[in-house]
Formats: structure tokens, C-alpha cells, sequence
């Protein structure tokens, strides 16, 4: 017999559990500044990527069309280059999003 | 609360704003997923406050779903939320090394993509008050947005989760994109970044790799590059 039911409650707490530990481990660990120059450097480079990884091409798909996630990118992307705030620059790709979806 | 710290965390209030939407829409539909696994919505919440984590708790849900041990769960909530530990060793960088201990426990409750995104890009050292600012505005939104998913399903109307859907991803780029219009080199990388990960949703065999993982391979390969090929100025601030 495999179907016995496991607790959702331990299921919630293993999983918040791990997500902790991978979470609170470096932050506590490390703490000192790392002298190493090229670590230094991946770490710089780290949120770059990650984020640029995860906005393309997955924004893409998100919406009801192909051509209202481009309108969205770009968007965001020229009032991102321009400066504007977080806020602003994200309700615009909303607005962009359900203004074209309208239509 | 020491006024410095008053000011960082109401700037963090302001600026989590619209991740506390982009998560609402989120988490919404992660809320339906979680209903999907037999959750109430009760529980779906409470996995949202304890977990924070997008990719995580999806993985989680269709685990539970399938009845999977609580062995096979755990690795495959380390494999899906591994990002998160090479963001916190970026964002051990950014505080001060005596930053009290109780200070790195509780920041740790939720470096999620988003909040670690906008912490790491503060000028200088990271007063973890910015931080609590955000998650204060956030975490509630994504627990909040997980427990109507479950309750409503599909009740809100479809232009609307979709249009807020893409908040989130703006906010990624009026993260990156500033800083690479001062540094080319970083420009060049981020576009590369896009680039890859396109690709890597369509190449054979690599697309059947999951978004988190694909982040990992990406992130370690393409920031390993980027500093051994262009180390960045000891000068500079991380």
C-alpha cells in the first residue's frame, strides 16, 4: 500500500523550512566583505542576469497577445532608460496591457 | 525607530508598492494551482507567508497533488528556490559586517526575486529597514492574492490578472535597465541575458528545463563570464 495521505501541514513545513535555511545560511555565514575580486564580480553581476533571464521571454506569454507583452516591454524598457520611478515605470506596462487587450 | 531607519522604510513601503500588486495578480493564480492540490484557502495562505517563493510553492503544490514524499519534496524545493541562496550571498555583500545577527534571520524571510532585486540596488551598504519596508507591503499582497486564488479561482475578470501580470516584469527592468545606461558592458549583458534565455526556451532538450532552473544555469554561467571577462573596479561599490 503507497496511498497513504500525507499531512498538508508538514508539506507546508518542510518546504518552508528548506526555503529558509537556503535563504538564511549565506546571509549569516558570510559576513564579511569578500576581498576576492572576480567573486566580487559575479556577485555584481548576479542580479542583472537573474532578472533579465527571468522578464525575457517569459513577460511574452503572460498576457492575451504576443503584440500587447512587446508593447509592455518596450514601454517599460524606454521609461526604465528615461529614469522614471518603479512604480511608474510598472503600472505603465499594466495600463499598456489592459488598454490594448480593449481593444 | 532611529529617524534614518524611519525615512529607509517608508522609501521601502513606497517602492513595494507595485510588487505588492505584481504579486497579488501572482499569487492569484498560484492560489488556483494551490486549490487544484487540494488546499483550502487557509493553507494555500499559509504556505505564501511561510515560503515566499513563486517558483517554489508552484513546485510545491504539484507535489502535493501527487502525493509525493516529504523527502522528494524537500529536494525538489532546494532545486526550485536555489537561486535565492546565491541572492543571498549577493546581498550578504550589501550589509555592513556587523549587522546584528537578529537583522540577517529576519531579511532572510523573504529574499524573494523582486524584493531582492530592488535591495541589492541601493547605493552603498543596505540599511535592512529598506527591506522590512518592502517586505511589509509585499508579503501581505502575496499571501492576500494566494488565499483569493484559492477562494474565487477564476471569478476576476481575465484582462485584468493579465494586465497586472506584467507589473512585475517592469519593475525588473526600471531595476536593470538604469545602471546599464551608465555601463555598456553591463547593457551588453543583460541583453545577452535575454538572449540565452530565449533560446533556452527553444532549443531540444534544454526547454524541457524548468524556469528556475534554467535562472540558476543562466545566472552562474553568464555572471561567471561576465567577471572573469570584465572584472568590475575594486573602487566601485558592490
Amino acid at each position: 500500500m503507497t496511498s497513504d495521505m500525507h499531512n498538508i501541514y508538514i508539506y507546508i513545513l518542510i518546504m518552508a523550512s528548506v526555503t529558509y535555511l537556503i535563504r538564511a545560511l549565506p546571509l549569516t555565514l558570510l559576513r564579511k566583505q569578500i576581498k576576492n575580486r572576480t567573486i566580487r564580480s559575479f556577485l555584481y553581476y548576479v542580479p542583472y542576469v537573474t532578472l533579465a533571464v527571468m522578464t525575457f521571454p517569459s513577460i511574452l506569454s503572460e498576457t492575451g497577445s504576443i503584440w500587447s507583452a512587446w508593447a509592455a516591454l518596450l514601454t517599460a524598457g524606454i521609461l526604465a532608460w528615461m529614469g522614471k520611478s518603479l512604480l511608474q515605470v510598472s503600472v505603465s506596462a499594466c495600463a499598456v496591457v489592459f488598454l490594448l487587450e480593449l481593444l | 525607530m532611529r529617524s534614518e531607519n524611519k525615512i529607509w522604510f517608508s522609501k521601502g513601503l513606497r517602492d513595494g508598492i507595485p510588487i505588492s500588486l505584481g504579486y497579488l495578480a501572482v499569487s492569484f493564480t498560484l492560489g488556483i494551482a494551490a486549490k487544484n492540490a487540494g488546499f483550502t484557502p487557509f493553507q494555500a495562505m499559509l504556505t505564501s507567508l511561510t515560503n515566499n517563493a513563486s517558483a517554489g510553492e508552484f513546485a510545491g503544490f504539484t507535489l502535493v497533488a501527487a502525493n509525493a514524499g516529504y523527502l522528494e519534496t524537500a529536494v525538489m524545493i532546494l532545486i526550485a528556490n536555489a537561486r535565492y541562496l546565491l541572492m543571498s550571498c549577493a546581498l550578504s555583500q550589501k550589509l555592513s559586517p556587523d549587522t546584528p545577527l537578529k537583522h540577517r534571520l529576519l531579511i532572510s524571510y523573504d529574499i524573494a526575486d523582486e524584493i531582492f532585486g530592488l535591495s541589492v540596488s541601493v547605493p552603498g551598504m543596505l540599511n535592512p529597514f529598506y527591506t522590512y519596508g518592502i517586505i511589509a507591503i509585499a508579503a501581505p499582497g502575496w499571501a492576500a492574492g494566494t488565499y483569493l486564488g484559492t477562494l474565487m479561482g477564476n471569478l476576476l475578470p481575465v484582462n485584468i490578472v493579465r494586465a497586472l501580470s506584467v507589473g512585475l516584469y517592469g519593475m525588473f527592468l526600471a531595476v536593470i535597465i538604469p545602471p546599464a545606461r551608465k555601463n555598456r558592458i553591463l547593457a551588453i549583458i543583460i541583453l545577452i541575458s535575454m538572449g540565452a534565455s530565449f533560446a533556452f526556451t527553444r532549443l531540444p532538450f534544454l526547454s524541457a528545463l524548468s524556469s528556475g532552473t534554467r535562472t540558476i544555469l543562466l545566472t552562474v554561467l553568464i555572471a561567471g563570464c561576465a567577471a572573469v571577462l570584465f572584472p568590475q573596479n575594486e573602487e566601485e561599490p558592490l
